[in-house]
């Protein structure tokens, strides 16, 4: 059986892939009576053009480092995670747990238990669908699904019934203390002599995202957990019959798949916010489906994806604001990517290696 | 609690399970036929909006539900394209238009009117009006049985009565026409049917515009007869309610009416009483909210019956070469 080669499969493919979502996008802001070519020098303005641009695009980048990871672990073992979101939200009430109660003398002590409440929370968060799916065969997308809504309800309940401090209105816990301030990258840089924006919330969570697709990479690809994790998604009945155990290999895959995505809540809630708020996630678990899908389920490829989608949702948000382009935009380039990376990928895929076996042919034929 | 009021509850419940129950009928058609179809709550989103502005530009609501239904059949085009001509993953395809839903409405909404992604109220000629059965006012006087009719039966909008006779349709469709035995078979056995000389391209196709209209009245109820207009997200989950229902009815057309009044009830109840004071013992909202799919799981563990998805769901279908 011939195949096509694999520089083909890994970048040409996803890249044409990501041309038709990008041209049909602009077709998008074309229609509703805007410039694409001006649209987009202004999303590169607002996200690239100075370091408060990029302090919120590396800080969305980070979210969706981890939620994109989260995600490509899960779909390793051919899981279709989408509770990315709810298991991301009780991160979130795990990190503000852990910061509200603790006493902790030193940031670097508090980011450590507070990664440590994320991802148990997150982890316990997947680990009821993972279980259901092993054991009573219920199909993970549509539990999932209802966990990140049951996880919304409940997140609600605890801030207004529980957390949320006398005499406030507002639906959030109280401030965290002073002593688990993170240090941004105006923090971490001014001691080198170099300016970074002083209002733009990227933290040093953003190299611990980096040091995680790292430890993702070498637990897929160089360890047994990991080669029983790829061997379940691939195949899962000659996987059986090597002796990988449904249950368990499902179950980890995804208390590991809740237990990033629940870390994810230390960028936004101890790193930006300072304080666990109503929907804290964004939607942050939901474009770390699109992130994966690009980024190939590979840990480089999903930092790469991440970083574009940093840059489209502080590029589109600057977008809003200045035009009347509204900020759903992302929204729609997002479901683009989604729609031609993921799920119409075969149209492209079909006759780019028809194309390549028929050239292989010749080829052959002539020599 | 009295009498009048607990009927006021049901009737509401009734209103907000209409969209559900179009949608849930939707996803039946759809899954019966193998197609997992997540998109529920883009499609009815979708309708919402082009049923509002289509309405709002010429001022009949009639105009405004082909609309509605017109962008919901594109939308189940677009993931029958991607799930049966390509056999990309269904799930994927789905949650990628949900997205586009939640994106594109709120541009065209802006780009039309200008409102931040809302449009304008809808009144008159524009919305779908309460009908009165005949007597209702007559009868209103008779006990217990006057005000049942006045407050529960009459005074809904049409929709809610296409909605309620789409069940009976809808089991008729599946199970008593040949049609509906091939679009059964095709969700449990495609090569069978293949091998029979039936194409299962175009029995999943139908199936898909089936949906595309069921959740399109959806979409229509939401934004012309239970509000008046459309708002930014105002599906508001209702098309994962739909799937749980879905669920919870076991892919059957009966069960699934019982299913989404039990859902619909739900809200009603959780619309009015913010928390509900069982004897000392206080349930909040939230849980009320957060119910249906808390049921959901439970049904899907198989601890109360088990439902037990169509066989080939989610499958695409490849012809042996």
């Amino acid at each position: 059986m011939e195949k096509m080669p694999k520089w083909a499969d890994v970048v040409l493919i996803p890249l044409i892939n990501l041309t038709i979502a990008f041209a049909l996008s602009a077709l998008v802001i074309w229609a509703i009576g805007e410039n694409p070519w001006n649209a987009v020098k202004m999303m590169v303005n607002g996200a690239l053009g100075s370091t408060y641009g990029w302090g919120y695009t590396l800080y969305y980048a980070t979210n969706f480092l981890f939620t994109g990871l989260a995600v490509a672990v899960a779909f390793q073992a051919s899981l279709f995670n989408i509770g990315g979101e709810g298991q991301a939200a009780m991160g979130g009430l795990g990190v503000a747990l852990v910061a509200l109660f603790i006493p902790f003398p030193h940031w670097s002590i508090a980011i450590v238990f507070a990664l440590a409440g994320g991802a148990l929370f997150g982890a316990a968060w997947a680990f009821l669908p993972a279980w259901l799916q092993a054991k009573r065969g219920s199909h993970i997308v549509i539990t999932t699904i209802m966990f990140n809504f049951i996880a919304a309800a409940l997140i609600n309940y605890v801030l207004v019934n529980k957390l949320r401090p006398a005499g406030s209105m507002d639906p959030a816990s109280a401030t965290f203390p002073d002593s688990t301030h993170l240090p941004t990258f105006h923090d971490m840089l001014a001691p080198l002599g170099i300016a970074f924006s002083k209002s733009a919330p990227v933290n040093i969570t953003l190299l611990i995202g980096l040091a995680l697709a790292v430890g993702v990479w070498f637990l897929l690809w160089r360890t047994k957990l990991g080669y029983e994790i790829r061997a379940f998604g691939k195949n899962q009945d000659a996987s059986t019959y090597a002796g990988i155990s449904v249950t368990r290999i499902t179950i980890i895959a995804m208390m590991i798949s809740g237990a990033i995505a629940g870390m994810m809540s230390v960028n936004n809630t101890m790193g930006e916010s300072e304080r666990l708020i109503l929907n804290s996630v964004e939607g942050a678990g939901f474009i770390g489906i699109a992130v994966a899908l690009m980024g190939r389920n590979h840990p480089f490829g999903v930092l790469l994806a991440a970083l574009l989608f940093g840059f489209l949702y502080q590029g589109g948000g600057e977008l809003a604001l200045w035009t009347k382009i509204p900020r759903e935009l992302i929204t729609v380039i997002q479901a683009l990517v989604i729609m031609f990376t993921g799920a119409l990928d075969n149209m492209v895929r079909d006759p780019i290696e028809r194309a390549f076996i028929r050239a292989a042919k010749r080829r052959k034929a002539a020599s | 609690m009295d009498y009048v009021s607990i009927l006021q509850i049901f009737d509401s419940g009734v209103r907000l399970a209409t969209p559900l129950l179009f949608a849930c009928l939707a996803g039946l058609f759809s899954e019966r036929a193998g197609i997992f179809d997540i998109g529920l709550e883009g499609k009815i989103l979708v309708s919402a909006m082009f049923a509002a502005a289509i309405a709002t530009f010429t001022g009949s609501v009639w105009i405004g539900l082909l609309a509605g239904v017109a962008g919901s059949l594109v939308f189940s085009v677009m993931h029958g394209i991607a799930s049966i001509t390509f056999r990309g993953n269904q799930l994927i395809s789905g949650v990628a238009l949900n997205f586009l839903a939640s994106g594109i409405t709120v541009l065209i909404a802006q780009a039309w009117f200008g409102l931040g992604g809302r449009t304008p109220g809808l009144s008159g000629s524009e919305r779908f009006l309460p009908i009165d059965l005949p007597g209702a006012e007559a009868l209103a006087g008779v006990p217990v049985l006057g005000p049942l009719y006045k407050e529960l039966i009459s005074g809904h909008t049409l929709l809610v009565y296409v909605a309620l006779l789409m069940v009976p349709v809808s089991w008729f469709v599946l199970y008593r026409t040949r049609f509906g035995l091939r679009l059964r078979a095709v969700g449990e056995n495609p090569a069978a049917v293949d091998t029979a000389g039936v194409s299962v391209v175009r029995l999943r196709y139908s199936s898909m515009l089936i949906a595309g209209v069921l959740c399109g009245l959806a979409g229509v109820y939401l934004s012309t007869g239970l509000g008046a207009g459309f708002g930014k997200e105002m599906s508001a989950g209702r098309g994962y309610i739909a799937l749980a229902a879905l669920i919870f009815a076991k892919w059957r057309p009966w069960y699934a009416l019982g299913a989404t009044m039990l859902f619909g009830l739900l809200e009603a109840v959780a619309n009015r009483y913010q928390n509900i004071d069982m004897g000392g013992f206080i349930v909040p909202v939230q849980f009320m909210q957060a119910l249906p799919y808390i049921l959901t799981v439970i049904i899907l563990a198989g601890f109360v019956g088990k439902a037990i998805p169509p066989r080939a769901g989610g499958q695409p279908y490849v012809k042996e070469r």
